[in-house]
């Protein structure tokens, strides 16, 4: 639109790029393999005891301890079991729901097509993080909710995406030829419109897990998603902030967050010189 | 062009409404009972002031009612009553607006300048050991949690170092200046106030660093893109051919082309800017509008909580709507049909 982007086939291999792909997918695979498994490793069990309570970092609690004696590895290892399944969660059902809508909006179009743009325009008025606190607040707060409140912010990106999509593959000659030989509108749009459109839906879906990581710890650290037992890494840097000065209670979660958005920030980055000829 | 930003505006009343709805929605829809929030167990059990409630928050009325005369309460720049603070919500969030403004002010200001400068000069060394490390330093800004960052930024350059102040905005012994922009930096200068200048300043660089990196990290890497796709134009080369020395071809020619593209990411990171400001207000005790807004979140304050979500989308708004006005008086060119 602006300068004419001249057209490079960018270089991979060891100028850049390959090695922090691997390193990203590597993190992501620690993480899922943690949240599938981590009841099973041989971990100190996160007990209170108070005797042991507020420790620094040692050889026996690597991370320390928390202010009820709670060892801050074990607890931010359990995390993964909270964050990763709900980051899958919302950025799933989010790209559903709004490919879906999105995809029915633009391959109808009618009053209920544009119903549905203009309710994407007003969500995406919001600062998400707001919007998202304002949903959680008056779900009330817990987990669930917070996942719900985040779905909420999500999916009109995807409706737009893939309205976009379908509005351009729509007029292309073999759907013409589809109809022309008797497609009716569901077949066109399922079979030969929709599996022509999946591929920014699952970029943008790769990219977003990080940030989806990120809102879900921030509305916890906030108070609107888990509740205190659970070792959601949001709630544990919320417990660490009370004293700063036990600066060890808040490192572990905060460095566990740290690490798998840039992990996905890794992979997205890779994804985006990938298919943006600019950059090489 | 000017067909484009006329219909822009024109929707913008019928956006607004939109957004005053979804916020009604949101307000009455609340899981449990809003009263329960209001009074103590108590009061609850008494159905006197069960009623006496009912009346002084218009509970009593009927939805369609309540919408109308919302919406217009609204008009009127009537955002309702804290059920916490007992004041206007309106009221509440003028008085914090200044503080949360000179903190996202100043994070912009660090993000942009260094984000440019890293930009250019990662585009210009690139894939050099500059060039990685400039991808870093922005990987490392958009991926960390600031509420984290900040905490570790605190006890490192405050409780270990000793170089910087800790949370809030004035040291407890100092006096704010007196409030004429509500800046406490610029405050203290007008009233010539040196030490409590320099205080409000040191106690601003944490958190508007902390929130600034974010910002950082986004444009440098559009910076960057844009550099190398300009860098490549004829124009360039003929001002190389010149004999235009390097400096003078990377600011002069390229970056205000850069630029341009550029610009529509500035008016996209105010969006990471109000994310981040409620979070880094939280954690520095900023006492603004974002941890207003948490405070009211935790106590489930609804109209509060309302209330700053109406005001962060009007922001929101006008800022997307700056970004696209800033565009085209920086671009003639473009035709956004």
């Amino acid at each position: 639109m602006i300068a004419s982007p001249r057209l490079r086939i960018p270089t991979f291999g060891l100028t850049g790029g390959t090695l922090p792909v691997a390193l990203g997918l590597l993190v992501i695979t620690f993480w899922v393999v943690a949240a599938a498994t981590v009841q099973l490793w041989p971990l100190d069990p996160p007990l209170e005891m108070v005797a042991r309570r507020l420790q620094p970092p040692s050889a026996e609690h690597w991370l320390g301890t928390d202010a009820l004696g709670r060892d801050v590895l074990s607890r931010t290892l359990h995390g993964a079991r909270f964050s990763i399944p709900i980051a899958v969660l919302v950025v799933v059902a989010a790209a559903l729901i709004g490919s879906l809508l999105g995809a029915l909006s633009g391959f109808f179009g009618g009053i209920l097509g544009a119903a549905v743009m203009r309710l994407v325009d007003v969500t995406l008025a919001f600062p998400p993080i707001l919007l998202a606190m304002a949903v959680a607040a008056s779900l009330g707060p817990g987990l669930e909710n917070a996942a719900i409140a985040m779905v909420v912010v999500w999916w009109p990106l995807y409706a737009r995406l893939m309205r976009a999509q379908v509005l351009e593959v729509r007029e292309r000659e073999h759907v013409e030829a589809a109809v022309a030989a008797g497609a009716g509108p569901i077949r066109t749009l399922f079979v030969h419109v929709l599996p022509l459109c999946w591929t920014p839906v699952m970029v943008n879906a790769t990219m977003d897990f990080g940030q989806v990581v990120l809102l879900a710890a921030s509305l916890s650290f906030i108070g609107l998603g888990a509740t205190p037992p659970t070792p959601e890494w949001g709630a544990m840097i919320s417990d660490g902030a009370r004293s700063f000065y036990h600066w060890w209670i808040a490192f572990g979660p905060g460095f566990a967050i740290f690490v798998v958005v840039l992990g996905f920030n890794f992979v997205g980055d890779g994804l985006r010189d990938l298919l943006d000829p600019r950059t090489d | 062009m000017t067909h484009y930003l006329l219909r822009r505006l024109l929707a913008m009343p019928l956006l607004l409404l939109g957004v005053a709805t979804m916020a009604f929605l949101l307000g009455n829809f609340v899981k449990g009972d809003p009263l329960a929030s209001i009074l103590n167990d108590r009061q609850m059990a008494n159905p006197e002031a069960v009623a006496a409630a009912k009346a002084r928050w218009g509970l009593e009325r009927s939805i369609p009612e309540r919408y109308v005369i919302y919406v217009g309460n609204l008009l009127e720049g009537d955002l309702g009553v804290s059920f916490r603070t007992k004041r206007p919500v309106m009221r509440d969030l003028l008085d914090r607006l200044p503080a949360t403004l000179e903190l996202v002010i100043s994070a912009m200001l660090f993000g942009s300048l260094a984000g440019i400068a890293i930009g250019v000069v990662a585009a210009h060394w690139r894939n050099g050991p500059v060039d990685h490390g400039a991808r870093i330093v922005a990987l490392i800004g958009s991926s960390v949690p600031v509420f984290w960052s900040g905490l570790i930024a605190l006890y490192v350059f405050s409780v270990q170092l000793s170089w910087l102040p800790g949370p809030g905005r004035l040291d407890p012994a100092l006096k704010p200046p007196e409030t004429v922009t509500g800046f406490y930096t610029v405050d203290a200068l007008l009233a010539g106030e040196w030490a409590t200048f320099a205080n409000a300043l040191s106690h601003l660089v944490l958190p508007a660093v902390m929130l600034g990196w974010a910002v950082l990290g986004i444009i440098s890497r559009m910076i960057r893109a844009s550099m190398l796709d300009v860098m490549q134009q004829d124009f360039i080369t003929t001002a190389r051919a010149k004999g235009a020395g390097t400096l003078r071809l990377l600011l002069r020619h390229a970056l205000r082309n850069a630029m341009v593209p550029a610009l529509t990411i500035i008016g996209f990171s105010f969006a990471y800017l109000i994310t981040g400001a409620i979070l880094t207000e939280t954690v520095f005790s900023w006492p603004g509008v974002g941890s207003y807004a948490v405070d009211a979140a935790r106590s489930l304050d609804h109209p509060a909580i309302i209330g700053v979500t109406i005001v962060g989308a009007l922001a929101f708004l006008l800022a997307n709507l700056l970004t696209d006005i800033a565009y085209v008086f920086a671009n003639p060119r473009i035709r956004l049909e």
